[in-house]
């Protein structure tokens, strides 16, 4: 326990540079770049004095590197600072947006492992038939679909032509978030009030999004868990497990799944910046008021601390994965040791 | 002689189709999407009934038919011309930046496997930090900030590919010095300059080849993602994203070809790419080859 | 007369693959008595772990008997249905591999694994009789009780094979299937593990058929021996018979591989020439292209399994002699 704890923090203590390195690069991009967030502001017409004076104010007159180092100082107090745009602080925001983007990606992730794994060992149990070779192409061309469109398609069969699902928000119209709102999550929120009808509203606004990502990510899961799965299928711990009498279904979801999982588990950490750019692409097809939706937005209005308030925090989620993944990984197999 | 040749390249065409087996057919598959989509990209004017921006009054959100074989825009321009025109801007567009990742990150791959020591510690740490990355929301980032243009989406594309030939080239070359015959090459006195390229470079280039394939794959998903958001080419170019991004707003009145084949357009591209990159992947890996 | 435990009458097994079908096994009949240990004996590649999984009927894909029966208390098992079959193994017959060190899951205790076989042949017995069982295995096996809790990466090759073993009794199976049981352990390992198995006959009323490349093995270990091969059985008798007064050519070649006892690496002497391709075997005798006495007759029919006084070979020198005298 002690090790693992020691290793935990090793482990975050290493984050900080790869932290420090994007923000670096983030915040000199942002300032080194044509675009000027003041003129964007005010409008291009808008009279020098008056620019000059919201330089001042937004600290933008100062060289860039002083600019810097104030913001570095600024990160060490754990403060994202105040937005260039809106009067509020970066943070408030993001505190608003995160649950969106967290509800869609954690439903998102869990529907595309079940699929994938599900599909991908039924593929290499079946190992070239007609169905295997139908997974395999499935894994093969999901992969390349962009989210996007994949939800604009999922909007036009389930949205428009059958009209079962909606296909913008969070919630219907009827549906008063606000009497909810406690953890962001409206799931959760909605269940714990109670109100059912609320909640199947909600489930069906996170359907289509969800699945839009699942089906993109479970591409990938496909590949993995049909080569993993290949690869365990033709241990011999796997041929002694039958050879004990153990049923089908034992020998593979007991004893096959788990070891295929290991690995997959290491390249679940990999797959994090490939769910957190899909997500982005999903929020905005959908309309979901999520965290990568405001990302495009400021990006747009150019107000550079949330933008790089919002890329801080992708950073830190991504390692945060990471280390989860480690954790878990050492918890599944009693083989590694830190 | 010509149908000497022909014949001898379908021997081995057949006799490598046994050898192989599905990879080569994947790869053949995807050579050939790869191969007729630079067709249309080299020469639009042939396969395209239209131009890219003629536009016909009275013609606007036509559905398919033998006029339009796709149907038509909102602005009543054909939907296959359209997408025929963009296929030279979404493959100029993603050849050219993956050319660029690849001339930047192969060679400080290998000079930082090579060279090793500090500057090789400090070089992975910042490739690995931009690696783990998103990379489509560091180049939503960049091309939100050059703004629009072909030469500025094209390096924000770029710059997010770097990473990945360097870990890679780095990976090998780390491996490949401590070889026998670069260590025999050393002894005869070769200089580093020509330890790499003679003797260590030849050894990753078919990794490389494969990293550009499925590079380019990215990069089309990359640059259609960006056009979409808004953040892609100025308007006038035609560009399957933006053109997806425009007809989303006639999708809830059922005007569903207007998206649908650009998308189209984006899968059959990326696939070829993909499927030429991964069979190479496993033909050039003979432990990989049979799952 | 020792009963009969499993009765094999006339079984072939073909792979069905891209380039042609492998013939692996071809008209095997073998009887194997109640206590009995019998060694199957042959080069890598005659059909020798076909053989053996398919006591289990357990062939690995694309295989297929095609032909023959296996008899076990009179029932054939390849006719019975996949549940009852599922119940008879590890319970009737049960099977342990060559690499000890991946026939153990890696992500589960030992004990996990002893449990989970004893339960999924007798559900109504609980965990911790389940455990009681194990542990008393293991005493018996003379293994310290507290390593049934460790995961297998903790424990060496021998003592996980041991382990295995341990697994294949547990249920009092009336035959256990070794397949190379020792071709992954280093030579003194191998040696303690082959005594292992002799004091194994005295502790339990167990039946082995231990299926090896190697010869010298078997005849420290078996009562009987059958030799294979190219998917055939060529030579079979009394270890002695064969281990002295070898008959078929093969069987000769493979008694002078045997490697010195005294050396102390297992040297891999091997017969000139290579097996034979199962997919397009050699006509008539399988032997014949390796063959220093090979005949016309050899080149054209196959010999069968003849007895010469209780000693059986499948070679033409034997019949030609005896039409000829
Ligand atoms: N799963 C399989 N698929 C195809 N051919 C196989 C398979 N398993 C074994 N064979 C072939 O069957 C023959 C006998 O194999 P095997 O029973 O493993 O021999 P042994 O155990 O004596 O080494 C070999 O020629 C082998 O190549
Ligand atoms: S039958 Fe002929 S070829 Fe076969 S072993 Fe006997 S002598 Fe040799
Ligand atoms: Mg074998």
């Amino acid at each position: 326990m002690k090790r693992i704890l020691k290793y935990f923090t090793i482990r975050l203590l290493l984050t900080i540079p790869m932290i420090f390195i994007l923000l670096t690069l983030i915040f000199f991009v942002l300032r080194v770049m044509p675009a000027d967030p003041v003129k964007s502001m005010l409008g291009a017409h808008a009279p020098k004095r008056v620019i000059e004076q919201k330089r001042k104010e937004l600290g933008l007159d100062k060289p860039v590197y002083s600019q810097y180092w104030d913001y570095l100082k600024q990160l060490a107090r754990f403060d994202l600072g105040d937005s260039m745009i809106m009067k509020q602080k970066v943070i408030t925001p993001i505190k608003e947006k995160l649950p969106a983007t967290l509800e869609l990606i954690i439903f998102g992730l869990i529907l595309a492992l079940t699929l994938g794994v599900f599909l991908g060992s039924y593929g290499a149990n079946n190992r070239g038939t007609k169905t295997d070779t139908t997974i395999r192409l499935y894994g093969l061309v999901v992969f390349c679909i962009p989210a996007y469109w994949m939800g604009l398609m999922l909007q036009l069969i389930f949205g428009i032509w059958l009209d079962w699902l909606p296909i913008a928000g969070r919630t219907g119209s009827r549906v008063l978030v606000a009497n909810f709102n406690n953890t962001g999550f409206y799931l959760i929120d909605t269940l714990m009030a109670g109100n059912f009808t609320a909640f199947f509203d909600v489930l069906t606004h996170l359907a289509l999004p969800a699945l839009t990502l699942a089906l993109i990510l479970s591409g990938i899961f496909v590949r993995l868990t049909r080569a993993n799965m290949l690869d365990v299928l033709n241990n011999d711990y796997i041929l002694a497990a039958r050879a004990r009498g153990l049923s089908e279904r034992k020998v593979v979801y007991k004893h096959a799944l788990k070891n295929t999982l290991v690995p997959i588990l290491t390249m679940l950490g990999m797959q994090f910046a490939l769910l957190i750019a899909n997500a982005v692409l999903t929020e905005t097809t959908f309309s979901w008021p999520g965290m990568a939706r405001l990302l495009v937005k400021r990006i747009h209005l150019r107000d550079y601390p949330t933008v790089q308030g919002i890329i801080i925090l992708i950073a830190v989620m991504v390692s945060l994965s990471s280390l989860i993944v480690d954790l878990v990984y050492a918890w599944i197999d009693p083989r590694v040791k830190y | 002689m010509p149908t000497t040749l022909i014949r001898k390249f379908l021997n081995y065409m057949s006799e490598s189709k046994k050898k192989y087996g599905i990879q080569w057919w994947i790869l053949i598959i995807g050579l050939v999407i790869i191969l007729f989509v630079t067709l249309t990209a080299l020469f639009p004017g042939f396969f395209a009934p239209y131009s890219a921006d003629n536009m016909e009054a009275g013609k606007q959100l036509t559905g398919p038919s033998s006029q339009n074989i796709l149907g038509t825009d909102n602005l009543g321009r054909d939907v296959f011309s359209r997408i025929i025109y963009g296929s030279k801007t979404i493959l100029g567009v993603a050849f050219i930046a993956a050319l660029i990742s690849s001339l930047i990150g192969v060679p400080l791959g290998l000079i930082s496997g090579f060279v090793g020591g500090l500057f090789d510690k400090i070089l992975s740490l910042i490739m690995d930090s931009i690696f783990s990355f998103p990379g489509l929301i560091l180049a939503i980032a960049l091309a939100a900030m050059l703004g629009p243009g072909i030469v500025n989406i094209t390096g924000a594309v770029a710059v997010i590919y770097i990473p990945q030939y360097f870990r890679q080239v780095r990976g090998q070359t780390l491996s490949l010095k401590e070889e026998v015959f670069v260590e025999a090459g050393r002894a005869i006195g070769a200089s580093k300059f020509r330890l790499l390229r003679k003797y260590i470079f030849p050894n990753v280039l078919a990794t490389i080849v494969v990293i550009f394939s499925l590079n380019i794959a990215d990069a089309i998903m990359t640059e259609a993602a960006l056009s979409y958001l808004g953040l892609g080419l100025p308007a006038g170019i035609p560009d399957w994203g933006r053109d997806i991004a425009m007809g989303k707003k006639y999708l809830a009145s059922g005007y569903w070809w207007i998206i649908t084949f650009p998308g189209v357009a984006i899968v059959t591209l990326t696939l070829g790419f993909t499927m030429v990159g991964e069979s190479l992947s496993e033909l050039l890996n003979p432990k990989l080859r049979d799952k | 007369m020792m009963k009969n435990i499993i009765e094999i009458k006339n079984l072939s097994i073909d792979y069905p693959i891209y380039v042609g079908t492998v013939k692996a096994v071809r008209n095997v009949s073998m009887k194997i008595k109640k206590g009995e240990v019998i060694g199957l004996v042959g080069e890598s590649g005659c059909g020798k772990s076909t053989l053996g999984l398919s006591l289990l009927n357990m062939v690995r894909a694309p295989g297929k008997i095609i032909n023959g029966e296996i008899l076990y208390n009179n029932t054939n098992i390849l006719d019975i249905p996949y549940k009852e079959l599922l119940k008879l193994r590890g319970h009737n017959i049960s099977m342990i591999f060559q690499n000890p060190l991946n026939s153990l899951n890696p992500l589960y205790k030992v004990s996990e694994q002893f449990v989970e076989t004893i339960q999924s042949h007798k559900p109504k017995i609980k965990k911790k009789k389940a455990l009681e069982m194990a542990e008393e295995m293991f005493e018996k096996l003379g293994i310290e009780k507290s390593r049934l809790y460790e995961y297998p990466h903790q424990m060496s090759g021998g003592m996980r094979q041991r382990i295995m073993i341990g697994i294949a009794l547990i249920l009092n199976p009336d035959l256990i299937i070794a397949d190379e049981p020792t071709t992954s352990l280093d030579v003194i390992v191998e040696a303690q593990f082959v005594d292992f198995l002799r004091n194994l006959k005295d502790k339990f009323d167990v039946s082995i058929m231990v299926i090896t490349h190697n010869l010298g093995l078997v005849a420290e270990l078996a009562d009987r021996i059958a030799v294979m091969y190219g998917g055939k059985i060529i030579e079979r008798g009394e270890v002695e018979k064969i281990y002295h007064n070898p008959m078929h050519e093969y069987t000769k070649g493979l008694i002078s591989c045997i490697p010195n006892v005294k050396a102390e690496q297992k040297k891999l002497v091997t017969m000139p020439g290579a097996p034979p391709d199962l997919i397009n075997p050699p006509s008539g005798c399988r032997f014949s292209p390796r063959c220093p006495k090979a005949m016309d007759i050899c080149y054209e029919k196959l010999p069968e399994l003849k007895t010469y006084d209780g000693h059986e070979v499948a070679c033409w020198l034997y019949e030609t002699e005896k039409e000829n005298s």
